[in-house]
């Protein structure tokens, strides 16, 4: 059953009246705001908001499912990639008329999204992670459907945030899938199935990895602000990306949760800059390894690195009382002595990225239930950043303390001319954090 | 460019702002200007034509090069040949010249160092210095980005194939090897693999037709763990060269065009090439560790599609990697006589934008 079951969702079909397995939200009450979709309508009007690699990929998923979809509005910080984006998707699905974006549809600069989401029934938001609660905030108060990549936020305020959007789209019937598309990839859902269905036992321990050689830098130009800087090399600060450890690791760490259905009580870890460590590198660590603890007393480490010339893995590995699963190079499930029980081929299998799309546009044209993966993906945000709370501060930080800190690392006005959270000293750097001294939770209400 | 000006090019002083992969600042002193002592002369046919080990500079590795000699062979498969598929006729004559070509497919040791400038300066300070290992500056030779995830997928980095890189980044990590060792290498054509790969046999495999045999001489679906295994491991095919039939699929330089056999004649059938002008199909030959044993026959043609990229979800997605190609490499070619100035930058292939 392709599902992204999440602690709720599963608390939710077991308190609920609806008794038939698997059933859960019936779209039953469409939103009565005029700007939403409303069923068997025309063309299901789509806004992408963040232009880049990602959200051009989107945009051109999104414009390759079966319903009848235009592309209606775009929305960037900056023009030249709004433009390149224009270019490579009328390239691409320019002959089916689906691309459809007026010069006055296409708006540049950090307030644009508004205007965007206003004309559209879907919206995709693909800038960097840290604007995400921003948007959706913004996508939902306005009745639109949601299609968002991970991270959905960069600090816990952000968390907070959008896991009350999160009940808000579930009250207006809005679909909300979130970009942690292993949830929609064949052979995660045919091992989570198995390991749902007990097949090797109580889970007792595991492993997750994204260790590879890194990812792009963006050399700062002349002429740039501090801000258009931070901005085109984002992957670097933290306020924008949240290190590594939340940008591409919380792939594993959520498929660690959606294993145990449960999400960690506690963190501690360490981490550091080893080479990444020039004024190109901002902020961010190149290696992090947590302990992420979980109630039941499950203890499963989580190790990311970003360095060349070391021991690759992107993988989860985890042992149960019966039997242990993995993904490491196949997907599989041995007994204890290491002899396969099942694994899967995955020669034919359909494009997880499409299924996303192919899924939600699905659900909007003809009902169905509900999708509503944004507390999941902002439980699976939380989770990553309390490993960073961990091994910045060098400290055991729990789930609670971490969720409630009031630490934002979001600058105070979005403006090319002002100023970021975070500035180089004269030589260029930045401020690193220094585990044992490093203060990652506030709790004081900050005003 | 030829390969005695990308030789010169390779070290050309630069003062602009140049940064390498880790974005530090390239000082002069790590481009070093090494024109005078860079050049190395063209390879001529009356270099003597025999086996050699191709020592990669500034590093412990070196490649197994043996020569292959000249002649004519029937391209294709008979109709009588069990499994044969329509694209491997009709059967056509073909001539090639003679070439040098890889005893192995080339192994993840030597691609991480095209991959990573940084290792293999680490490499070079421990293998003779700077200097010679003739580091082709950023300009002169593209380099892979690098890639988000591990393009080994866990079945064995040292001394196993490479794997998972475009036909591009194939050809650029011959143009690569070219500056650093000042001889023309690029990948085979189609013609030129079949060719080598048959080493004179008519028979569906090098080996004969008994499929029997297979395990001695190949890995397959039927003998593998679902990955690939360490080169060299099974027996060579006639000639010499290993793992011709499985283990990964290898790179060609042609456009896979299931039709292409039919059109040649007497003139276009002596070392042909059906340049590529798309970005797919793109020809593989060879099977691998994931086929069943009919894809694995000398004549058996694979053609390459976009859901070799399925888990590249950006737009333009990656020049570099195919993220489920996880089965196709590379093998080099070395002609006996390298070819005109004009013609191999053409070998070398120029980039499509994949959108």
């Amino acid at each position: 059953m392709n599902k992204n079951l999440t602690m709720n969702r599963r608390k939710f079909v077991r308190n609920s009246a609806v008794a038939a397995a698997g059933g859960g939200l019936l779209i039953s009450q469409l939103p009565v705001e005029a700007s939403a979709y409303v069923r068997g309508n025309e063309t299901i009007k789509v806004a992408v908001i963040g232009c880049g690699g990602r959200g051009t990929g989107a945009a051109s998923q999104a414009m390759s499912v079966d319903q009848d979809v235009k592309l209606v509005a775009m929305c960037d910080a900056f023009r030249d990639r709004l433009d390149k984006c224009y270019d490579n998707l009328t390239q691409k699905h320019g002959e089916s008329g689906r691309i459809d974006v007026p010069e006055e549809n296409k708006f540049v600069g950090f307030e644009g999204y508004k205007d965007a989401i206003a004309l559209a029934d879907v919206v995709i938001l693909t800038t960097p992670p840290g604007f995400r609660p921003i948007h959706f905030e913004e996508a939902v108060n306005a009745g639109k459907h949601v299609f968002m990549e991970k991270p959905v936020a960069t600090d816990a305020p952000g968390v907070r945030k959008v896991l009350e959007v999160a009940k808000k789209a579930k009250e207006k019937d809005l679909n909300v899938v979130v970009g942690l598309q292993r949830h929609y990839q064949p052979s995660y859902l045919a091992l989570m199935e198995r390991i749902h269905n007990g097949e090797i036992g109580d889970i007792v321990g595991g492993q997750v990895y994204w260790n590879s050689s890194g990812v792009w830098v963006r050399p700062r130009e002349e002429g740039q602000t501090e801000m258009e800087y931070q901005m085109r090399n984002w992957y670097y600060f933290n306020w924008l990306c949240g290190d590594h450890i939340l940008e591409q690791h919380i792939h594993n760490i959520d498929v660690a949760n959606w294993a145990k259905q449960a999400y960690p009580t506690m963190a501690q870890g360490m981490g550091g800059r080893e080479v990444r460590t020039g004024p190109d590198h901002g902020e961010i660590f190149d290696h992090h390894f947590v302990e992420f603890h979980y109630g039941d007393g499950t203890m499963i480490n989580s190790q990311c690195r970003h360095i060349e010339g070391c021991m690759n893995k992107v993988a989860e590995s985890f042992v149960g009382t019966k039997g242990r699963a993995t993904t490491d190079g196949k997907t599989e499930i041995t007994d204890l002595k290491g002899n396969t029980i099942w694994s899967h081929r995955s020669k034919n299998d359909a494009n997880p990225y499409q299924i996303e799309h192919d899924r939600l546009f699905e659900t909007i044209a003809n009902g169905g239930e509900l999708l509503a993966d944004a507390e999941n993906g902002a439980k699976s945000t939380m989770t990553a950043i309390l490993g960073r709370m961990a091994t910045y501060s060098g400290k055991v930080v729990t789930w609670d303390e971490a969720l409630n800190s009031n630490v934002s690392l979001m600058p105070e006005t979005f403006a090319f001319d002002a100023q970021p959270p975070i500035v180089p000293d004269e030589n260029g750097l930045y401020p690193v954090p220094t585990p044992g001294k490093t203060k990652v939770i506030s709790t004081k209400q900050s005003q | 460019m030829h390969i005695n000006n990308l030789i010169k090019n390779l070290f050309r002083p630069q003062f602009s702002f140049h940064l390498n992969r880790f974005n530090q600042l390239l000082t002069v002193s790590s481009i070093l200007l090494l024109a005078t002592q860079g050049y190395i002369s063209k390879p001529t046919a009356e270099e003597s034509f025999e086996a050699y080990d191709e020592a990669v500079p500034g590093t412990s590795f070196s490649l197994e090069m043996l020569p292959i000699p000249g002649g004519s062979f029937m391209m294709g498969s008979p109709e009588s040949e069990e499994n044969r598929q329509d694209d491997e006729g009709p059967q056509v004559e073909i001539m090639v010249d003679p070439f040098w070509m890889g005893k192995y497919e080339i192994p993840w040791d030597v691609y991480e160092v095209f991959m990573f400038q940084e290792l293999e300066k680490r490499y070079a300070e421990e293998n003779g210095g700077l200097d010679a290992a003739k580091i082709p500056s950023v300009d002169a030779v593209s380099r892979p980005t690098p890639p988000y995830l591990d393009m080994s997928f866990n079945m064995g980095k040292y001394g196993y194939p490479a794997i998972c890189m475009t036909q591009y980044a194939a050809s650029q990590f011959c143009k690569w090897l070219s500056a650093k060792t000042g001889h023309y290498y690029r990948l085979p054509t189609e013609a030129e693999w079949e060719y080598a790969c048959r080493a004179g046999t008519t028979t569906a495999y090098s080996f004969g037709d008994d499929v029997s045999q297979l395990d001695e001489y190949a890995w397959h679906y039927g003998n593998t763990n679902g990955g690939y295994e360490k080169i060299g491991t099974k027996k060579p095919n006639p000639w010499g060269l290993h793992d011709m039939h499985g283990n990964i699929a290898e790179w060609t330089l042609d456009q896979y065009n299931p039709a292409y056999y039919a059109s040649l004649d007497k003139a276009t059938s002596k070392n042909p090439w059906n340049e590529p002008t798309e970005l797919y199909p793109r020809a593989a030959r060879g099977g691998t560790y994931d086929d069943d044993p009919e894809m694995l026959r000398s004549a058996a043609r694979l053609g390459s599609n976009p859901n070799w990229k399925i888990h590249d979800p950006q737009i333009p997605k990656s020049r570099w990697w195919l993220t489920n190609a996880r089965w196709v490499g590379i093998r080099l070619v070395r002609p006996q006589v390298a070819p005109a100035e004009e013609v191999q930058n053409k070998y070398w292939i120029n980039f499509i934008e994949d959108i």
